[in-house]
């Protein structure tokens, strides 16, 4: 839990205390170096955020307006560039694959990689540390070797462009990372009280359902987000794994609509594509950003 | 009781271990041998011919080409991205954090949680030659000069998808190393100062050391996301590997020799030899960068 937490509740410090007791030479040197830091940080903070802005503009601009002022607001905003993508672009078909993929692949995931990290980190048997370090070199390896088999992998088993076959392999290789970081938070939790549950007459099973996953709640919120964000982003996977056009997901069909769109130089309905896979991912990101750097910055840290 | 154990051990544990083994075991496991075969196409005919694919590999001119971009990459953008990230998370930790720290390191972050997929066609309107925002801003600020066809370029396709890179690759180490910094206590730089140390210097003496640790991870993911770099040079180049192989990267090569060629044992050879490299750089920069843990 300490591990969760820590980083994000300290990182930041009030400026409650600002060291006034350098020489007057040193403060005003560390002004003007102040100064020149908040600067660089302005400027990097606009040179993020432009690229942003002028699609999410671009997207409600007509391409008249998109070639002649790339550089103002929209001369009247163009709804109707958005209905466009989402239907005739198939952005709507491709955003709803995406939704039960990445919703199958992170319930599946976390499903999976509690249960083994809750009897990694609980019970000793022979083989539990090679098991640990199994799972855990799914971080390490390139997937880029694993392709090619991975492919024959999914074809004889019948699940090429299949919902189910991507949430398989989705959930499969989200587990190394899940199972590394959830061993580690069923460790922190205290002993004591399964013990005295198991002593009362509790089963396994009761202790895990009724005491070990509740409390794990935080852990498993925190690997939810991360899951979510890293399986929306996913682009290699379903390039191999999903060629049906009608089952492209959101980066895959965005990523084939600037190709296609390319030839018909539909850029206003290219933008609201773009803005409409932006938008989600960044509304998550803000709701929870508090988490995903927790977890992200607990896992690297680690 | 015992019984139960393992039987509710065992029972937990089995999907689980199914899905791990089907999926990722069994896939690395066979790319070895897929990598000592000629097969091609989708046949399922094929033979072991032995080192044939790793010395077809060795005078394959395109392959060298990729490797040198890869390892162009490996030492470039480590340095780029944890010069600006460390120089970043300096500055918002300066004097305990300036205003709207907060604020910087959510708007820096935006493009880490963005696809690399949907980053690559952002950029790929931002580069673009006739209508696209840099030409567009360089063109506006009178520097009509420097517009060119970025991607299409053979010189500056390269430095192009760096910049991609960099640009979406800062906020993740400004989050991590500021997390890190904030953890140093204020009393060493408060004693440091004191010492009479500058800014600098309590950066090299007292920043810099105790968060080397963290340091030394950034660089370990960050080599291996130089080999892979596979998304944005596959949406951002023009055709496979840019004009003239000027963008190819080993990942993209194999991609293309096992899925638009379709030579599968070939790619598994790349793989092969990819995952090599890898292996000898990942341990590399562990031990280039290790030092004595500083306690605090």
């Amino acid at each position: 839990m300490a591990l969760l937490t820590s980083p994000s509740r300290t990182s930041p410090t009030p400026a409650a205390d600002p060291p006034r007791r350098a020489p007057a030479g040193g403060e005003i040197g560390a002004r003007v170096l102040g100064g020149v830091s908040q600067g660089f940080l302005l400027v990097w903070g606009a040179m993020v955020l432009f690229p942003l802005l002028w699609a999410v503009l671009s997207s409600f601009k007509s391409d008249q307006d998109i070639f002649t002022s790339p550089w103002s607001l929209p001369s009247h905003w163009q709804w109707d560039n958005f209905s466009r993508a989402w239907n005739e672009s198939h952005i709507g078909t491709y955003f709803f694959n995406s939704v039960i993929v990445v919703c199958g692949g992170v319930v599946l995931t976390l499903l999976l990689s509690s249960a083994v990290a809750y009897v990694l980190a609980r019970f000793e048997f022979p083989g539990s540390r090679v098991l640990y370090y199994v799972f855990v070199a799914g971080m390490v390896f390139p997937g880029f070797l694993a392709l090619v088999p991975l492919f024959f992998v999914v074809q004889n088993l019948g699940l090429m462009n299949s919902y189910l076959g991507l949430i398989l392999v989705y959930a499969a290789h989200g587990m190394s990372f899940s199972v590394f970081f959830l061993t580690a938070f069923f460790r922190t939790q205290s002993k004591e009280l399964a013990e005295a549950a198991l002593v009362d007459g509790c089963t396994h099973w009761g202790v895990l359902f009724r005491i070990m996953l509740p409390l794990a709640r935080p852990g498993l919120v925190s690997i939810g987000i991360f899951q979510f964000l890293g399986m929306w982003n996913e682009y290699l996977l379903p390039l191999v794994l999903n060629t049906d056009e009608k089952r492209y997901l959101v980066t895959q069909g965005l990523a084939n609509l600037a190709v296609t769109q390319g030839y018909h130089s539909d850029f206003s309905g290219l933008f609201a594509g773009l803005t409409i896979s932006i938008i989600p991912v960044l509304a998550v990101y803000l709701g929870f950003h508090r988490q995903i750097s927790a977890g992200m910055t607990a896992g690297a840290l680690k | 009781m015992h019984h139960g154990k393992y039987r509710f051990v065992v029972s937990l544990l089995a999907v689980p271990l199914l899905v791990y083994a089907v999926f990722v075991v069994s896939p690395y496991v066979q790319a070895f041998p897929i990598a000592f075969t000629n097969w091609e196409g989708l046949s399922a005919e094929y033979h072991y011919i032995g080192f044939g694919n790793f010395v077809t590999l060795f005078h394959d001119s395109v392959f060298w080409v990729a490797l040198r971009h890869n390892l162009f990459l490996l030492v470039s953008l480590p340095i780029i991205i944890v010069t600006l990230s460390l120089f970043f998370s300096t500055a918002l930790n300066y004097q305990g954090g300036v205003p709207g720290a907060r604020i910087y390191k959510v708007v820096y972050f935006f493009p880490g949680v963005l696809s690399i997929a949907i980053v690559g066609v952002l950029w790929q309107f931002v580069f673009e030659p006739r209508n696209g925002l840099l030409n567009g801003f360089l063109r506006a600020v009178g520097l009509d000069g420097l517009a060119r066809l970025w991607l299409g370029d053979g010189r500056t396709a390269l430095g192009s998808i760096m910049a991609v890179v960099v640009w979406g690759g800062v906020g993740f180490y400004v989050v991590l190393f500021t997390a890190a910094m904030a953890a140093i206590p204020r009393e060493l730089y408060e004693a440091a100062l004191l010492d009479g140390a500058g800014a600098f210097q309590s950066f090299w003496r007292v920043t810099l050391p105790l968060i080397w640790n963290t340091v030394q991870t950034a660089l370990a993911f960050l080599v291996i996301g130089a080999l892979d770099m596979f998304a944005l040079v596959k949406i951002l180049s023009v055709g496979p590997g840019g004009p003239d192989d000027a963008t190819q990267v080993i990942s993209l090569y194999m991609y293309t020799n096992a899925f638009t060629y379709g030579k599968f044992g070939y790619a598994s050879a790349i793989g092969v030899t990819l995952f090599g490299i890898n292996m000898i750089l990942t341990l590399l920069t562990f031990r280039l960068t290790r030092r004595e843990r500083v306690e605090y």
